[in-house]
């Protein structure tokens, strides 16, 4: 690994995401926007609300994040460009290293603008640090840079890798209690929530949330960073040097 | 003569179900400007896929440089240059090429490639916004940028306008005269005449090499195009 070329592609993805102008509003603008709909929709319901908002805060880096992975991912692999790179003297993980710092630093200005809009106007209110909301997100949104990056190897057109999120995110962030408690769930999706990855994310910021960090967290924590090793290791797996 | 830059045998690759080489056995010398020439799908992209590394083989070796074909060492000696141009779109000219430049750590030949390929006036541009053979200048230009040894070109100059196509030519034989070794596909004939040596290549198969004046009087035929025909029919 090099830590030139890692920040090298760092730097280049920045640039390619710098020239697309409307992207980089939307990333900006649309978490905020949802959830001051939210806000709206659950007037009535404010606790509900209240429950759910610092998870989202910390899941919207996610999704996107995975959706703008894969979509990068697929490109670089029908484009030509992967197979030029990976004629050179660049290893996997420089790749896969510069697209996730690229990301993460996007990640956390999307959840700074998130955070500022949600704590700042809309009043959800947070027991614990906010500083580890942020963290969270940072590290959702690499989450979602490794599973997108795994994902996108799946995927032979563009149409395809749009529907993994609906396919492979959506499921997880319902059964991680956005609608209903996961505790108040049949047994069984109870333990489809204990084996999918993403309800652990959810569950660490709805813990920052209420204040009751405790031991729970740190499980939380570790399923969600060992997540990403795996995801990043299974990933590197689909970037194959020689191609058929 | 030294040591041919890349010697192939028995190189066999199956695609798809397909057989894309039978068996290929061939030279490429140092110092020289080797074209590779053949109908499209003859398998000449697979050939040169398969010199940078990049070609999933089934059988037959390949030592390129002394070395063997897919060791990391050569991907710092050897450039490629893939047919459909392979920069990115939403990038400038200058921006891909200093992207590329950084991987290989050679910063300092931007403006020297920029200048040889006649990129200096669209260096600012978006590679999107440029014509198809800006576009493959653009891709070119990366595969000069680490200077190396051995540059594999997949149809380097179409849709260029002749005089260009002149000048880069000359370019690749001053690059073989400093001792570089180059292959370079093409299907164009008065381009075949200005290699060095040829390798004519037919549905997977070396169907003869030589150089053009050798060809055409092995196949007593006055242009490579009567030469090829001959040597197809000749199988």
């Amino acid at each position: 690994m090099s830590i030139r070329v890692t920040r090298a592609t760092a730097r280049r993805v920045l640039e390619q995401l710098r020239r697309d102008r409307r992207t980089l509003a939307l990333i900006a603008v649309v978490p905020p926007a949802l959830l001051t709909l939210l806000r709206y929709i659950l007037d009535a319901e404010r606790p509900a609300f209240q429950r759910i908002a610092v998870p989202l805060v910390g899941m919207f880096p996610l999704i996107i994040m995975f959706l703008i992975t894969s979509i990068a991912m697929l490109r670089e692999r029908t484009s030509g460009t992967l197979e030029r790179l990976m004629s050179l003297p660049l290893s996997k993980l420089d790749l896969i290293a510069g697209y996730a710092f690229a990301f993460a630093l996007v990640a956390a200005i999307q959840t700074a603008v998130t955070s500022a809009v949600a704590f700042g106007l809309l009043g959800v209110s947070v027991q614990g640090s906010p500083a580890l909301v942020v963290a969270l997100a940072v590290a959702n949104a690499l989450l979602g840079v490794a599973l997108g990056l795994f994902l996108s190897a799946f995927a032979t057109s563009e149409f395809q890798a749009v529907q993994f999120m609906p396919a492979v995110l959506l499921p997880q962030i319902l059964l991680s209690g956005l609608f209903v408690p996961h505790d108040r769930m049949p047994h069984a999706l109870r333990i489809a929530a204990d084996v999918l990855p993403l309800p652990y994310a959810f569950d660490a910021l709805a813990r920052v949330a209420s204040g009751i960090e405790g031991g729970r967290m740190q499980v939380d924590v570790a399923v969600v960073l060992g997540t990403i090793v795996a995801a990043v290791a299974l990933g590197a797996t689909t970037l194959r040097r020689r191609t058929p | 003569m030294t040591e041919p830059a890349i010697v192939v045998s028995a190189l066999r690759v199956v695609r798809g179900g397909r057989v894309a080489l039978h068996d290929v056995d061939c030279e490429v010398a140092a110092g020289a400007v080797t074209g590779l020439l053949g109908p499209s799908g003859c398998g000449k992209t697979t050939l040169m896929r398969s010199l940078v590394g990049v070609q999933r083989v089934d059988g037959g070796s390949i030592r390129i440089l002394g070395l063997p074909g897919g060791s990391p060492e050569l991907r710092r000696r050897v450039g490629y240059m893939t047919q459909a141009p392979s920069v990115y779109g939403d990038l400038t000219v200058r921006e891909n090429l200093r992207y590329f430049a950084r991987v290989v750590n050679r910063l300092d030949r931007v403006a020297e490639v920029t200048a040889l390929v006649d990129l200096g006036e669209h260096a600012h541009s978006l590679v999107r916004d440029l014509s198809g053979g800006e576009r493959s200048r653009a891709s070119l230009a990366v595969a000069l940028l680490g200077a190396p040894d051995l540059l594999v070109l997949d149809e380097p100059t179409v849709g260029l306008d002749p005089l260009l196509r002149r000048e880069l030519w000359a370019t690749f034989h001053r690059l073989a005269d400093a001792g570089a070794a180059l292959l370079v596909s093409t299907h164009v004939m008065d381009e075949a005449e200005r290699c060095d040596r040829l390798l004519l290549m037919r549905e997977g198969r070396i169907l003869a090499e030589g150089t053009p004046a050798e060809l055409r009087g092995r196949a007593t035929a006055s242009t490579l195009e009567e030469a090829f025909v001959a040597l197809t029919e000749a199988q």
